[in-house]
This record gives C-alpha cells, sequence and structure tokens, in this order.
C-alpha cells in the first residue's frame, strides 16, 4: 500500500499537523512532513479524528436485507467517518448463536468499508427469559464483548444480574435498552403535554428511569460494569450521574436525534419521527447535552436504524420505529455540541471514536493521532454547510429526521487501516 | 354585499324612496285584482332584499284587503347552478309561513330580474317545499338579458341596462335607505 | 375554514359558528316534505370506515344522501385492508376511482391527518373519529345541541357559548370526543371542566384550555350541561379503576347527583350509553338528556360540514358567505 499525506489538518481540532500513512499505520505527525512518494490529502481548515466507532448500528442482516445489508451499512458508516461499528443483535435469525455472530462477522470483513463488531443477544430470541450463550459467541471467530436485547428491555431483575456477572468471566458488557415493558405497552411516543394532544400512546420517562436505576443498582451489588443505550430524559442523566458519583461501573450513550430533535416535531404525525426511546422534550435535549459535554453521558451512538419507505408512509401506529444515522451523525452532534461551545473537537474524537472503543474493548480503534498508531482516520470539514438529501445517502433506507434541514460539516475522508473508504465526500 | 366594485361617482339613482313606495302600491294591486282579492296569496321574498320587499308588500295588501296575508322567505343558495364556479358561500335563512304552500298562488318577490337563474332556482327550491296552486313572481326592477325562458308577472320598473351597466338596490332595512342606482362596472 | 376538517382545534370561532348557523338552516330540511337538497349532486363522497362505528356512519350517510351526493361506503372489515393493504393504496384507489371527498374513521390517532397531508390523496378529508385524538363534527354536534337549549334556536344564531359552564365526565385519557370538546368548547368561550379519575387523565392535560377535577358533586350545581362520557368495563381489568360499582359511585349519574344541577342545565352523552355505568337509566331517559337530540343534530350538522367544504370550488370562510352576487340574478 502506498503512502497518503495528510497536509496541513488540525489534529483533534488543535494545532496544525501533517499526518503520514505508510500502509496500515500512521508512520508519521508532524510539521513540513516531505511529501515524496505519498499521495497528498490537502486538509486546510480540516479536522483530522480517529475513526468514529458506533456502539449501536443496526445493519438488519441477516433477516432484513430489503432494509440494510452488511454492505450498505457499512458503507453509510464509512460516508459518516466511521471505521468500526458495533452490530445489534435483533435480527432475524437474532444473533444469540456463535454461528449468526460470526456470519454477521464474515460479512463485515468481506465488505471492506469498515470493520463489524457483532454484539450478542443477551437471551434466547431477545425474549428476555433464558441467557443465551455468552461464552460461546465470546469465544467465536466474532470475539463479541458487547451484549444486548436492545430493542427489548432485559426487564426480569435476575435474568440482568446473571448477564452482569456472567459476562465479567471475559470482560463483556451489558448494553441495556431501558425500558419497562409494562409502563409501555401501547407506547407511541413521549408521554406528557403532546402526547395529550395528539391521543398517543405515551412512553413515560419513568419506564427508563426505573429501570436505569435498577440495573445501576444491580452493577453495584454485583460489581459489574454494565452500558445504558440511547439515554433519552433528563432523569436518566441525574441517575448515572449519582451512580458514577458513586462509583458504579456505568456507561451510557446518547443518540443524534435525541440531542437535536424534540416531541413537537411529533404535531406532524410524520413517522420519520417515530422512534424508540422516543423524541423528548426541550428540556431534555438540554440536559442530555449538558450530560454528554461534562461526561456524565460517555459517548454518542447512532442507534441507526433503517427501515422500508413502506414501513414509515404509512399511519402513525403502523409505522416502525426508528431512524437512520451514520451519514448525519457528526453533522448533528457538532450543530449541538461544538457550535453551542459544549463541546470541542478533542471532546469530540472523545466521545465518538476513543470512549466507544474502549467500552467494546475494539482494538486498533479509538486510538491517537500518533505514530505506530492503526490508519483508522476521518477528515472533517466543519466550515462545509449542506441540506440532507436522502438520495445521496449510501444506506439502502431513507428514514431521516434531517431531509430538508440545513446541517454543517461534512466528512470529506475516512481512512480503514490506511485504505481511504471516503475520498473527496464520496465512497472509494 | 355584492362582491362587485360600483364606481361611485358614476352610479345615478333611476328610483328614489317616493317612486319604490309608489311601485309596490301598484303592485299590491296588481296582485288583487289578479288573485281576485288575495285570500290564498303567500309572499315569499328571496334573501336579502327580496325579503324586506315581500314584508313591505305584504303590508299593502293588509291594507287593501284588511286581511292577514302570510309572508316567508325561501333562500335558493343551496339550489344554485353556479355553487361550483365560487367558494361556499353562507345559506340564508328559509321561513315558510305555518299553513305552508299547498294549493296556495304564491308570489316570490326579488329586488331585481337579470339572468332568470335565481328565479330558476327558487322554483326548484319550491318544488321540494310543497306544491303551489300557482306561482307568480314579482320584482322591483327588471334589467333584461335574460338566459332562461322566464319573466316576471309584476314588474315595479323595467330598466333596460347594457352588461356593462350595474344595478343596485339598496333598502333602508339593509342599507339605510331607499334607492336603485344605476352605474358602471369597473375593471378588476 | 380550511380545506380539510381533521380538528376541533383548527376552527376559529367565526368558522366554527358559521358551521352551527348553517347547521341551524340544514335542520329546517328534516322538517319539509322533501328532504333532500340538490346542492352535492354529482359529487362522490367515500366513506370509509377502519373501525366499526355504525352510528357515525349512518349519520355522515343520511347527511351525504339529503345533499344529494353520491355516497360509497367502505368499511375496513372483510375488504383488502384485512389484507394487509395499506391506507395509502386504498386512499389512492378511491381517489382512481373518482371520490371527491373522504370521510374518515381510523383506529389511529393521526391517520386522517396524514391522509390529508402526506401528498397521497387531493381530495378534502372530513375526520370521523381518530384513534384518541379528534372526533370534530361530534364536537361541533355537541356544541349546537348546547347552543340551541342554553341559548335559542333563532336567539342563537350568530352566537357563541360564552361563559355556559360545561362539564364533561369520564374516560378522558381514552376519549376523541373530550379531546374535541375541550378544544370547540374553550374557542366557542364556553367554561370547561373534566371530571374523572386521576387515571383517566392524560398526563399533559395541564396545558389544556380547561379546569380538572376529581369531585364531581362538587361541580354539578355550576354546570350548565352535563356530558357523560362512556366508560368501558374493559378498563377495570387494566386497573384504571377497582370496580363498575366504585366507578359508578364516584363517577356515575343518577337521579340524586341530576337533582343537584341547576334547572335549566342539561344531560349530554355522544352515545353508545353503557346504562348502569356512567349513567342510569332514569337520567338517560329523562327529558334533561338529549341523547337523541344529539343524533338528530349530528345530521344537521353534518350536512353543514359537507356542504362548507365541498359546495363551492374552494371551501367557505366567513368572510366570502355573503348574498347573492348580481351578475346571478
Amino acid at each position: 500500500m502506498s503512502k497518503i499525506l495528510i497536509r496541513g489538518a488540525k489534529v483533534l481540532g488543535g494545532d496544525v499537523q501533517d499526518v503520514l500513512i505508510d500502509g496500515e499505520t500512521i508512520a508519521e505527525v508532524g510539521t513540513g512532513l516531505s511529501a515524496e512518494g505519498a499521495t497528498v490529502v490537502d486538509a486546510e481548515g480540516r479536522i483530522l479524528l480517529p475513526g468514529l466507532v458506533d456502539l449501536h448500528t443496526h445493519l438488519r442482516e441477516p433477516g432484513r436485507e430489503d432494509s440494510e445489508t452488511v454492505l450498505t451499512g457499512t458503507r453509510a458508516a464509512a460516508s459518516g467517518g466511521y471505521t468500526a461499528v458495533f452490530a445489534m443483535a435483533n435480527t432475524h435469525p437474532v444473533a444469540d448463536t456463535a454461528g449468526v455472530v460470526e456470519q454477521v462477522y464474515r460479512l463485515g470483513k468481506e465488505s471492506g468499508y469498515c470493520d463489524v463488531q457483532p454484539i450478542g443477544a443477551v437471551t434466547v430470541g431477545l425474549e428476555g427469559k433464558k441467557l443465551a450463550e455468552l461464552g460461546a459467541m465470546h469465544d467465536s471467530a466474532a470475539g463479541v464483548t458487547v451484549f444486548s436485547d436492545d430493542g427489548k428491555c432485559v426487564d426480569d431483575a435476575v435474568i440482568m444480574r446473571r448477564a452482569l456477572e456472567y459476562v465479567k468471566a471475559f470482560d463483556g458488557v451489558v448494553a441495556q435498552h431501558a425500558q419497562e415493558p409494562r409502563l409501555t405497552e401501547g407506547a407511541q411516543m413521549n408521554e406528557g403535554v403532546v402526547s395529550a394532544e395528539l391521543g398517543l400512546g405515551g412512553w413515560p420517562a419513568v419506564a427508563e428511569e426505573s429501570i436505569i436505576a435498577r440495573d445501576v443498582l444491580l452493577a453495584e451489588h454485583v460489581g459489574s460494569r454494565v452500558h445504558i443505550c440511547h439515554l433519552s430524559t433528563a432523569g436518566s442523566v441525574e441517575i448515572v450521574r449519582w451512580a458514577k458519583s458513586r462509583g458504579i461501573d456505568v456507561t451510557a450513550e446518547v443518540t443524534p436525534h435525541h440531542l437535536l430533535l424534540t416531541d413537537e416535531l411529533v404535531r406532524s404525525y410524520n413517522p420519520v419521527y417515530k422512534v424508540n426511546p422516543p423524541l423528548r422534550t426541550e428540556k431534555d435535549v438540554l440536559a442530555l447535552r449538558e450530560a454528554l459535554a461534562d461526561g456524565t453521558i460517555d459517548i454518542v451512538a447512532t442507534d441507526h436504524a433503517p427501515h422500508p419507505h413502506e414501513d414509515k408512509d404509512c399511519e402513525w401506529a403502523a409505522a416502525a420505529m426508528g431512524m437512520v444515522g451514520l451519514e448525519t451523525a457528526l453533522s448533528v452532534v457538532q450543530q449541538t455540541m461544538v457550535e453551542t461551545g459544549l463541546l470541542d473537537w478533542a471532546g469530540v474524537a472523545d466521545r465518538m471514536s476513543f470512549a466507544p472503543a474502549r467500552i467494546g474493548r475494539a482494538s486498533g480503534h479509538g486510538r491517537p493521532v500518533s505514530a505506530g498508531e492503526p490508519a483508522n482516520l476521518t477528515l472533517v470539514d466543519p466550515a462545509y454547510r449542506g441540506v440532507v438529501d436522502p438520495a445521496d445517502f449510501a444506506s439502502r433506507s431513507r428514514n431521516t429526521p434531517y431531509e430538508g434541514r440545513e446541517l454543517p460539516g461534512r466528512v470529506t475522508h475516512t481512512f480503514l487501516r490506511g485504505r481511504a473508504t471516503v475520498v473527496d465526500g464520496k465512497l472509494a | 354585499m355584492d362582491t362587485q366594485q360600483y364606481d361611485g361617482d358614476d352610479a345615478r339613482p333611476v328610483l328614489e324612496a317616493p317612486d319604490i313606495a309608489r311601485v309596490l302600491t301598484r303592485i299590491a294591486h296588481e296582485i288583487v285584482e289578479r288573485a281576485k282579492g288575495a285570500d290564498d296569496v303567500v309572499l315569499l321574498g328571496i334573501p336579502t332584499r327580496g325579503v324586506f320587499l315581500a314584508r313591505r308588500l305584504a303590508e299593502k295588501l293588509e291594507s287593501i284587503t284588511g286581511a292577514k296575508i302570510p309572508v316567508g322567505s325561501l333562500d335558493i343558495t343551496m339550489y344554485r347552478d353556479d355553487l361550483r364556479l365560487k367558494p361556499a358561500r353562507a345559506i340564508g335563512r328559509t321561513e315558510i309561513p305555518g299553513d305552508g304552500v299547498d294549493g296556495r298562488l304564491v308570489v316570490l318577490v326579488d329586488d331585481v330580474l337579470f339572468s332568470g337563474r335565481t328565479i330558476r332556482a327558487a322554483l326548484d327550491a319550491l318544488g321540494d317545499i310543497g306544491r303551489p296552486r300557482a306561482v307568480q313572481l314579482a320584482v322591483l326592477v327588471d334589467r333584461g338579458h335574460r338566459e332562461l325562458p322566464i319573466r316576471a308577472d309584476y314588474v315595479g320598473k323595467n330598466l333596460p341596462t347594457s352588461l356593462r351597466e350595474t344595478v343596485k338596490v339598496q333598502l333602508a332595512e339593509e342599507d339605510g335607505r331607499d334607492t336603485v342606482l344605476l352605474g358602471t362596472r369597473t375593471a378588476s | 375554514m380550511m380545506r380539510h376538517l381533521i380538528s376541533a382545534a383548527d376552527l376559529t370561532r367565526d368558522d366554527a359558528v358559521q358551521i352551527l348557523d348553517t347547521a341551524e338552516e340544514m335542520a329546517r330540511v328534516a322538517d319539509r316534505p322533501i328532504k333532500k337538497l340538490p346542492t352535492l349532486r354529482g359529487r362522490t363522497i367515500c366513506n370509509l370506515f377502519f373501525e366499526d362505528s355504525t352510528r357515525t356512519r349512518i349519520s355522515f350517510e343520511a347527511a351525504e344522501k339529503r345533499l344529494s351526493a353520491d355516497v360509497i361506503n367502505f368499511a375496513a372489515k372483510g375488504s383488502s385492508v384485512s389484507k394487509g393493504e395499506s391506507l395509502k393504496d386504498t386512499a389512492q384507489t378511491l381517489e382512481a376511482m373518482g371520490v371527491d371527498a373522504v370521510v374518515i374513521r381510523h383506529g389511529a390517532s393521526g391517520a386522517p391527518y396524514r391522509l390529508a397531508t402526506s401528498g397521497w390523496i387531493d381530495a378534502p378529508v372530513v375526520n370521523a373519529g381518530d384513534g384518541t385524538h379528534q372526533h370534530p363534527t361530534q364536537a361541533l354536534l355537541d356544541a349546537f345541541t348546547m347552543r340551541r337549549r342554553l341559548v335559542g334556536r333563532d336567539e342563537g344564531l350568530g352566537k357563541d357559548l360564552a361563559g355556559r359552564r360545561i362539564t364533561i365526565v369520564g374516560d378522558v385519557l381514552h376519549s376523541r370526543v373530550a379531546r374535541s370538546n375541550v378544544d370547540l368548547l374553550h374557542t366557542l368561550g364556553a367554561e370547561v371542566t373534566l371530571v374523572a379519575p386521576p387515571t383517566l387523565v392524560p398526563v399533559g392535560v395541564e396545558t389544556w384550555p380547561c379546569e380538572i377535577s376529581y369531585d364531581l358533586d362538587r361541580v354539578l350545581p355550576k354546570s350548565d350541561a352535563v356530558m357523560m362520557l362512556r366508560v368501558q368495563r374493559e378498563r377495570m381489568n387494566a386497573a384504571f379503576f377497582p370496580t363498575e360499582r366504585e366507578y359508578s359511585r364516584r363517577y356515575g349519574l343518577d337521579g340524586d347527583r341530576m337533582a343537584k344541577m341547576p334547572e335549566h342545565a342539561i344531560v349530554m352523552h355522544p352515545g353508545p350509553m353503557v346504562r348502569g355505568m356512567e349513567i342510569t337509566a332514569e337520567v338517560a331517559d329523562s327529558d334533561r338528556c338529549t341523547v337523541v337530540e344529539q343524533v338528530a343534530n349530528g345530521v344537521s350538522v353534518r350536512m353543514a360540514v359537507l356542504y362548507l367544504l365541498l359546495g363551492g370550488n374552494e371551501s367557505a370562510t366567513p368572510a366570502t358567505g355573503t348574498t347573492r352576487t348580481e351578475e346571478n340574478k
């Protein structure tokens, strides 16, 4: 593989430096590096970040290849600046055996656009009743370290306790989709002023918060680490903040859409805004931003959830929950966190690369931009302004809530172990 | 009010209050004469100004015959043939006197007779309400330009007009004064 | 008025008064030998009912037929909808057949709004009840009934319900009737109080333009109209209240409670009534109860709505509602 010289980028938003990639690794970082024998990427005014890592992606394969495949999903990931994604287990069949996780892992290898780290189901068939073979999935070629029934909550306290304990044997982590099922029967949107008016079944904040409270206490009791998926309420932030202050080993993620959108948008009854957990209120959005800034929330994860057109082009109640997010995540974070002054680019690198790689134990990702490290890098043009057009997406699905919205920033280049997957904003 | 614009300078009265009173008196006498006593006459005014004219005619008939004449209103909005050419409009009041119209002589009363389409609609509306012995038509002004085979039985004033001209009837009950104005349509 | 009627909240005071005034004229048609107007001759209206509701469907059908519209009834049961055809496909099929307006009843809140705004079809949409969201023609017929009884048939013309005290009792949480009535009655100047056990009041109700009370007996003496909502027995199983008997004792309207209402006050119910649950037979059959009148008024109000939406080349606005123009004399 030839050499690539990234010239004049602000590394993590800081000093302007040149970065020389040789083969799969970063050979040198400095100023005035020689371009001899290297392809030059002029990065003036751009930000260089470690390749982004998404701890929460739905790639849909196997089973729902009409909405996404590993190939289209990883192409979308690369377009969004990601070099590694964790693929959620709620496929058909469910990723609850070594066989399924190995299949997804292999498909990721074949795609070549970004690394795919399968997540294993906590319970068989996501049914919350019987532990899946967590150890076998860990020991498989996929080397699963993150386990989640995402889409469903591990609501049985005993099953959750056992899972938290069991994965300690191989440094695994359970990522909980916090949703008390009885409190959310028939739930269609955030329960509050808007749901009362629209007559849509309410998804109360307490259904998320009560599970988080229980699980941090369980994690403390058994001395395990626990990860909370897509935190969405101000109350959840308070609970996680309290848990961390007590020294409980809890980490938490927030999605880009929960950092930007509120339940007021549901007034349109447009199912493109239907998502689980639901869009909350302005107060929640502000609390989530603050928590991401102060580290209470550790990472941004997309919860990229592709759905075919017909599952959104219908009445609200009949529509599927979820939004695509890989290709807009960084722009939304730039708008909500960087341009508001809450987070600098080094902070973005931490929340979207270092920390998620650490939580998921993704070796080779989320590494510093320095000599000798794997050349997993993302180059961003923060001055870019563009209107989101789903037709431009690499994802097979178009269910974005940002259609027609102007968002800042654009990923111009993505490098996966020295190989450019995105060049000048286009998939290579 | 009419949505048309009238040229204020140009509009000139062709009938004043005393004229209007006089022609209504004459029409009342003609009705009594033709109906041989007005025993079974029912007056139905077409909203808005036809209703006021019908009430005035009823008073005059009463003073001539000494008998109370039933008077009501007949809204034709729902029977118009041009509903789809304009926005839906508020409908007027239809008020049929207590004994109904079956077997009686109904005199329809309107302010201006022009294309005849209103009267066509009124005849349709009347047909859904009952079966009069006969229907007659009284108008304050007949300005010509009929588009249907309809004529008035009682006419206050025949007023030959061009299509560029406008005829506007004002009555004290609605407009504060009695007058008929002839004007020119402004371009718009 | 708008092109569609989706929510009572979309109506201005003048829109609502115009509908009620028009409905008064429509009501007179019912007293004539020929109960029919030629107004919507040649127009086709589809009653698209994804949810069973014989009485609402029949009321719309009567209104449509009295205006001489051609009526197509489409019930979801036994149709292609149960075979998985979507709302969008169904609506587009109907429009391809030349339907001029769609009256839709749907179990999903917001389905009529989607139909009207998603670009699937061009035809005007009238909401005949969607999920637990809105039922605007029910609110209009209720307001019509109140205006007639509390203000007067002729005296009420052009007037709203300013200062009237309306109490709505029962399952507010699951009621599109309650939501529509709160919106419309507030627009018409009435003071609305909702009475229900706290379990049957939605979280977020505090922004609604009304008062909330858990004590029926305290509210009754200050009510000009009391509207009882249907309470389904199944709610008991979801722990919204302990037993039917306890519900009736605290929130049901019986003869003793009715006696606490002012002399002139009326009892309303959108039907169908659950006798013995929210209302006793004694109250339901009393002459203060307007249930039967509400049914008759429903036809007049729906005629008015259909006329104002479809009677012209565009829907009526209070400002353009005028007397005849000269060209057509």
